[in-house]
């Protein structure tokens, strides 16, 4: 065999599964299983990450599997796409999986071993979601990504909400499949050939071209998150364990990201402009409603699903500013686009799997994930409580992080989208830039009452002072993750380089070469928007220093005492701190008609006065309790065929069969 | 229209008295009986192969009829009298349809069974042509007289009476299927009476009877 990016790619991928199976030598082993497995699968991920960042540049390149069903072998094609993902599935992965090799412990539900099997076949099968090239493997791989995670979802699985919130996933992936599979089926246009190279030959009516288009939308937004069909993430990620709901958030949310741009740019050949607004339109909606409902959010997994669900709809928003650019014939434009979506999709993988590490190690170190009752942890977990400042700082959006970087780009898109010929579209484009900018500041806010509530103030509950940093492998693991965010950050120009290629291929158009440096990402010579976070980085290390050492001339040195009524705040205690509901409450009131809120007030004369707020999702209520309704009342009616009796069943037969004989006749 | 010759007009006798004892069966509430008749029915069905295989000299014939002797004239009557005995199940209880109504349909399917049977018997090349629509309805009869009954034991002996109507079907339309096939339709049967001898068993266990109608406890509350 030829060592090749691409059969390099496929033989890591069977090492994960390898690995994978290995556990079930020994699977109650946690010393063989964790300290083991899981670090020889990173290694495995930065491997391919590496292989993966070499061949963003080479051509493509294409494999017929030996395997696969009779007459139906697996197809398989790495080009600049598939390998930019790939990049990301590995290096997210390599850094997931050192923290799991420390983090995962035995009975915590499923044995060690098993979860070991899940996890890697989980990674392998994203892997090969993304190298797929006819519908059949690529279904394969997808299905089996979607039951693996839901195995790793439902790994306490003695628990009642966790099966639930596993069961909805399950049910929601399954929608979205079918949509995906109807998308294929219509992509074939009639040749009845499933390789992804007869979809790209195939001459579509615009009209089905627009049908394909839709049911991909509709199919990967199922499993991306996007409103209406987001209801899932929020319940499963705080379900699954920690590196599982960065796996999934991080790496497995993208693939489908994956699956729309291999869709509109690569199999369905020239989107129409028009198209670009269904994303561009349902993308703002998500973003929005995420990062709201992160807002008001108490539960700290729950908080960093949504802002999951707004950093999806930021990506399905650029997605369709790039498809309006790419119909309107403005190649440099689509580009920009193009390549903010992939360069914030790369970013949130590294900057949310931190998050969601973070957000395990607390966990394990406290038991708890109410942000009532955490912390203060930022002197008992110096570590993590930093690490993760990292990724809160970086998901902000704030240079000279990474994820200043891909929202500037895409809001720099943005900014030409005046310069669509179509009227309307060129007057409302504008707006949907105020609506990111929008969600990209309640996103600080959101990090802001994370970050504070957990880790600074003083702990709000007594057994948070035993908690402790965790072991080197989870903390290698947050490097990793962390200093991903930060050379995403400071290296743009590079990046935004390699990402060109992935646009140049797909014939979506390029970027001019500027003569800026390396330390300079100037992605429109023309215009003057150029941005060096080096510099950032210097002024902001130079403020720092400067605050600091003036702070501690002027104001340690001065005598203070305690006034007799306590109003100088020397003696603070817990209680007096903001909670979390308190700093969500002003975007409670702003974004009122987004919640379905349901308050409990007391009343004066109340014993015992108790105030509860509970803020849910109205699309439950609109939506999805009619749906289920509906599909209950059919159920009763087929289940009237339940009679229970023999002989009720043997005259279905019997009538069966002399109809049958009847119409023979 | 030359006159049948006798064989043939045997044959057609022979086939009668297998639909009279289909609606024998159908109105037959005692199960000891019941299974004598399914004897009855085989020794007939034994007399037609054989008479049959006289006529054709197809060799095949003569092993489908010892296959049919040991079978279901002996092997499975004595299997079915040693379960009544050891169940003791000798009556069936009151039908679903009562006897009278049973009748009627029965006649009902009749007709519809010859009715079926006319373009078939017109295709067929066979000497016993004829008894096709006998066939059809003997297996229809015996569905209908599964549906009627209450008693496990009963459903079991209209599905052995079903086989048979099969079989003849078979026969009288092309002389008899090919052996390997009827080797295991009876292999089949054989499997199929043993598990069903079984469960009657685990059935009395559970609900001390054998009245089907305690399995309607099985289907989901609402």
């Amino acid at each position: 065999m030829i060592l090749t990016p691409l059969t390099l790619c496929l033989l890591l991928l069977a090492l994960w599964a390898v690995i994978g199976v290995a556990g079930l030598a020994r699977p109650t082993s946690l010393r063989y299983v964790a300290r083991t497995l899981y670090p020889l699968g990173a290694l495995c991920g930065i491997a391919l990450a590496a292989v993966a960042a070499v061949s963003i540049t080479w051509a493509p390149e294409r494999l017929v599997l030996p395997f696969g069903l009779p007459d139906l072998p697996f197809h398989v094609r790495s080009d600049a796409l598939s390998s930019a993902f790939l990049f990301l599935l590995g290096a997210a992965a390599a850094g997931i999986s050192f923290f799991g090799a420390g983090y995962f412990r035995s009975g915590e539900g499923t044995a060690p071993g098993l979860l070991c099997l899940q996890y890697h076949l989980f990674l392998a099968s994203m892997g090969f979601v993304l190298l797929a090239d006819d519908a059949y493997g690529f279904m394969v791989a997808w299905e089996s990504m979607a039951l693996t995670s839901y195995f790793l979802v439902t790994t306490q699985h003695r628990i009642p909400e966790i099966r639930r919130a596993g069961f909805l996933y399950l049910l929601i992936a399954h929608l979205g499949a079918i949509a995906i599979l109807l998308s294929f089926g219509v992509m074939q246009g009639g040749s009845w050939q499933f390789t992804f190279d007869a979809m790209r030959a195939a001459q579509l009516p615009s009209g089905w071209a627009a049908v394909a288009f839709l049911l991909a939308i509709f199919g990967f937004g199922a499993k991306a998150g996007l409103v209406p069909l987001h209801v899932w993430l929020p319940e499963a990620h705080p379900a699954a364990p920690s590196p599982v709901s960065a796996l999934m958030s991080g790496v497995m949310l993208k693939t489908a990201v994956y699956g729309v741009l291999r869709v509109t740019f690569d199999l369905l050949g020239e989107p129409a402009s028009w198209w670009g607004l269904v994303p561009l339109g349902i993308g703002l909606l998500t973003a929005m409603y995420g990062v709201v409902f992160a807002a008001v959010q108490t539960d700290m997994k729950r908080l960093l699903a949504y802002s999951s669900i707004e950093n999806i709809g930021i990506l399905f928003t650029g997605i369709g500013l790039a498809v309006v650019f790419h119909g309107a014939g403005m190649a440099v434009l689509a580009a920009l686009a193009l390549i903010a979506v992939l360069y914030h999709a790369l970013n949130h993988a590294f900057m949310k799997s931190l998050l969601f590490l973070g957000t395990g190690a607390v966990l394990h170190a406290t038991g708890e994930r109410n942000l009532g009752r955490l912390g203060g942890l930022i002197r008992r977990m110096p570590w993590v409580a930093w690490l993760t400042l990292v990724g809160a700082l970086a998901i902000s959006g704030l240079p000279p992080l990474n994820g200043f970087v891909s929202e500037w780009l895409l809001l720099q898109a943005f900014l030409f989208a005046h310069r669509v010929p179509q009227t309307f579209v060129n007057m409302l484009l504008p707006l949907g830039a105020a609506v990111v900018v929008l969600a990209a500041a309640l996103a600080a806010y959101v990090m802001v009452k994370f970050y504070g509530v957990v880790f600074l103030g003083q702990p709000r509950e007594a057994a948070l002072a035993r908690a402790h940093d965790p072991g080197a492998l989870e903390k290698l693991g947050l490097v990793w993750l962390a200093l991903g965010c930060v050379l995403l950050g400071l290296l743009p120009a590079p990046v935004v380089g390699l990402l060109g290629s992935v646009t140049a291929q797909l014939g979506v158009g390029s970027l001019p070469q500027g003569a800026s440096p390396w330390w300079v990402l100037e992605p429109l010579p023309d215009r003057d928007a150029t941005y060096a976070p080096l510099v950032f980085l210097a002024a902001i290390v130079l403020v720092v220093v400067l605050t600091f050492q003036l702070v501690g001339r002027m104001f340690h040195r001065r005598v203070r005492r305690g006034a007799p009524w306590d109003c100088g705040f020397v003696r603070l205690d817990a209680r007096m701190q903001d909670t979390a509901e308190g700093f969500g409450q002003p975007i409670r009131r702003i974004f009122q008609s987004f919640f379905a809120i349901e308050r409990e007030q007391p009343t004066p004369f109340d014993r015992a006065p108790r105030y509860s707020i509970v803020v849910t999702d109205r699309l439950w209520r609109a939506l999805y309790l009619p749906l289920a309704g509906l599909v209950q009342r059919a159920a009763d009616a087929v289940a009237w065929l339940q009679q229970g009796r023999i002989a009720a069943y043997l005259l279905y037969s019997f009538v069966t069969l002399v109809t049958l004989l009847a119409l023979v006749l | 229209m030359n006159p049948m010759p006798f064989d043939v007009q045997l044959l057609n006798a022979l086939s009668a008295l297998l639909l009279l004892l289909a609606f024998a069966m159908l109105s037959q509430r005692r199960i000891v009986t019941l299974v004598s008749l399914l004897a009855v029915q085989g020794v007939l069905l034994l007399a037609a192969t054989l008479l049959l295989a006289w006529r054709t000299g197809e060799t095949h014939l003569y092993f489908s009829a010892a296959l049919t002797l040991g079978l279901k004239v002996i092997f499975l009557p004595w299997v079915l009298y040693r379960l009544i005995r050891r169940l003791g199940v000798y009556w069936d209880s009151e039908p679903l349809i009562n006897i009278p109504g049973t009748m009627l349909i029965g006649l009902l399917i009749v007709v519809f069974a010859f009715g079926l049977a006319q373009p078939i018997s017109e295709l067929a090349s066979t000497a016993t042509r004829s008894a096709i629509g006998i066939a059809v309805a003997v297996i229809l009869l015996s569905f209908l007289m599964m549906i009627t009954r209450r008693k496990a034991m009963s459903q079991v002996v209209g599905f052995l009476s079903m086989e048979n109507g099969l079989f003849f079907g078979a026969m009288s339309a092309t002389y008899g299927m090919p052996m390997i096939v009827e080797l295991g339709v009876a292999l089949d049967v054989l499997v199929a009476m043993l598990v069903l001898g079984v469960f009657f068993f685990q059935i009395r266990e559970q609900f001390d009877s054998l009245d089907l109608h305690h399995l309607e406890s099985l289907k989901e509350k609402r």
